[in-house]
């Protein structure tokens, strides 16, 4: 069990009162398969229905009904699987796994136990956009999402809408490769991505179709596995990272008290910053599975495999690969375009034709700089690719300089939120924002501002340094135009800085 | 193989059936004659026999990407004891 083991980076040990403590995290990640259709029934699996009416007999588990199951979500399963450079499974099997709750109509989850559709992988995580870890998968498996239960519609009733019941779930259980809180972040963060980008779950937290089940326990370094509880659902990301620290900081508690872990499921409060035992199904745990009788085995050739690994886009590691070495990209600003496929496309877009350096950084520093704050994500972005390329176009050529090209932008992006598409080059000429290259215009500026401040030349010519703030008169007075080495090169000369 | 009177209690409280405490000794009986039969399938050699998911062999029928069912909520719950607004109401259940 501790063969496949990473050891914590010792910078990510928790100090004790008895020494350091490592943190040891898997996670079992519940994602909602993007489908039309329930895993084995006709009814939508569309989200913010009116209560039971994406119910069919079949998700009810009204007597007689048989599950049948979806193709697509067969293939999406497969091509996360691919994308998680796991092992497929030719063949799987459906077990039925038996609980009692309101919310499970049929008294038991659809499936699978020992035979998943999908084995082990693994995928490389981005700890920090150039330090990388790799983290195994174990396994990942198809099964049933159940339904929903109210509890604060009245006083002594739950609410129970089964329309998630019978939506297909992908959970995908990583091995216990996680040392600290921002690796399981991370770890949740790539996976969230990689869905994204094979589009078999939309990986929408806020919607309950990305989950994870946390695993946490400590161990002095080097000793075998502690003994670990198990947070349920926690459904964002930073939650994730703040059960982690929690959990750890109360079993190290307990066993530096002497204490022991109790091996139990709990649930993490965001609002108190605890977890706490969720107590009631400690024995109800005895889930009695067996291979469901209602279906065959799931059962595909390798030409069924192969098709749909064909057909898979770039992911996001390739991806970055790319930019890289195609557009000579930081891997930082790689990895902040590739985080999303629209992202990564939308810097394409702009740096077709074009220096990638600079449109990348466009790109990242000010259109998703300025996205950011007004909470769009680029899909929603005002300004086009094309307007933004024409800005970094005008940059290029000289024919504007980097702070009017700031103006520029903000007058094309306030315009098209406006409703109106304006060509950056045409604003330019009809703004008179030009550049001014002219020397001849350029200096006249420059004896201007040196008649006005003879103290300043004195200085300037005693401490050289003083020559920026001649730089920054002349650009204020040439309303930012003039272009800068000119500027420079000119004043230099002036000032007998030479 | 045989069960006590614990795991017959066990059993009925899984599968949520009401077993009366006089009842459990007769279960327990009738239980342990069924796992006896059973237990003459021990006899048999089954190594390296695969076990048998259909009587004929035949490829799981699939069903493609298409919603084609649902929207009957009034149905779905009208065997409920109780409902409201088209949701079952069940005694609370709060973890």
């Amino acid at each position: 069990m501790n063969a496949h083991v990473r050891a914590a980076d010792p910078k990510q040990r928790i100090k004790g009162a008895t020494g350091d403590w490592e943190i040891v995290i898997g996670l079992e990640i519940h994602a909602q398969v993007t489908s039309q259709a329930k895993l084995f029934s006709g009814s939508s699996t569309a989200f913010g229905a009116e209560p039971n009416s994406h119910v069919s007999l079949v998700d009810a588990a009204m007597p007689g009904m048989l599950p049948v199951i979806n193709e697509e979500c067969v293939k999406q399963a497969v091509r996360t699987g691919l994308g998680l450079n796991a092992r497929i499974n030719n063949r799987s099997v459906f077990d039925r796994k038996n609980y009692f709750y309101p919310d499970l109509p049929q008294g038991y989850q659809i499936s699978q136990y020992k035979s998943p559709i999908v084995g082990e992988g693994e995928i490389v995580v981005d700890v920090t956009p150039t330090e990388s870890i790799t983290v195994g998968i174990e396994r990942l498996h198809l099964e049933q999402d159940a339904g929903k239960s109210l509890h604060d519609q009245h006083p002594t009733m739950s609410f129970v809408d089964l329309n998630r019941s019978g939506v297909a779930l992908m959970e995908i259980v990583s091995r216990p490769d996680l040392r600290s809180a921002d690796e399981a972040k991370a770890y949740v963060t790539k996976l969230r991505t990689i869905l994204r980008y094979l589009g078999t779950c939309d990986g929408d937290m806020e919607k309950g179709n990305l989950r994870a089940d946390v695993n946490v326990s400590v161990r002095k370094p080097g000793a075998p596995f502690g003994t670990r509880c198990e947070i349920k659902n926690v459904n964002s990301i930073r939650f994730i990272g703040q059960a982690v620290d929690v959990e750890a900081r109360r079993q190290i508690g307990i066993l530096e008290d002497g204490g022991t872990i109790d091996q139990e499921t709990r649930l993490y409060d965001p609002g108190k910053g605890e977890t706490r035992s969720m107590r009631s199904k400690e024995e109800a745990h005895d889930y009695r599975y067996f291979p469901d009788p209602d279906l065959l085995p799931l059962e595909f050739d390798d030409a069924f495999v192969a098709t749909l690994k064909a057909a898979l886009p770039e992911l996001p590691d390739a991806k970055k690969a790319r930019l890289v070495s195609q557009y000579g990209l930081s891997a930082y600003d790689a990895a902040v375009l590739v985080a999303e496929r629209e992202q990564a496309d939308f810097f394409e877009a702009v740096a077709k034709g074009r220096d990638g350096k600079a449109a990348a950084n466009w790109v990242i520093n000010e259109l998703f700089g300025r996205l950011n704050k007004e909470n769009k994500d680029v899909g929603a972005s005002p300004m086009s690719a094309d307007q933004l390329g024409g800005i970094v176009d005008l940059i290029g050529e000289g024919v504007i300089s980097g702070s009017i090209a700031k103006q520029l932008f903000e007058i094309i992006w306030t315009e098209a939120e406006g409703g109106k598409a304006l060509d950056p080059r045409a604003v330019v000429e009809a703004r008179g924002m030009k550049q001014v290259t002219d020397t001849g215009a350029i200096e006249k500026v420059i004896d201007e501002v040196i008649a006005a401040n003879p103290d300043k030349v004195e200085q300037a010519k005693a401490k050289p340094t003083m020559a920026g703030w001649f730089v920054g008169q002349v650009m204020k007075a040439s309303g930012g135009k003039a272009n800068p080495a000119a500027v420079n090169e000119i004043l230099a000369r002036k000032l007998g800085l030479g | 193989m045989s069960v006590d009177a614990a795991t017959v209690r066990r059993v009925a409280h899984l599968a949520r059936i009401a077993l009366p405490e006089g009842d459990v000794a007769k279960m327990q009986a009738e239980i342990n004659a069924m796992l006896g039969f059973v237990e003459q399938l021990n006899e048999v050699n089954v190594d390296g026999v695969e076990p048998m998911t259909s009587v004929m062999p035949m490829a799981m029928k699939k069903r493609a990407d298409v919603v084609n069912d649902g929207e009957i909520a009034a149905q779905i719950v009208k065997n409920a004891p109780q409902s409201e607004d088209d949701y079952f109401m069940v005694p609370k259940v709060v973890e």
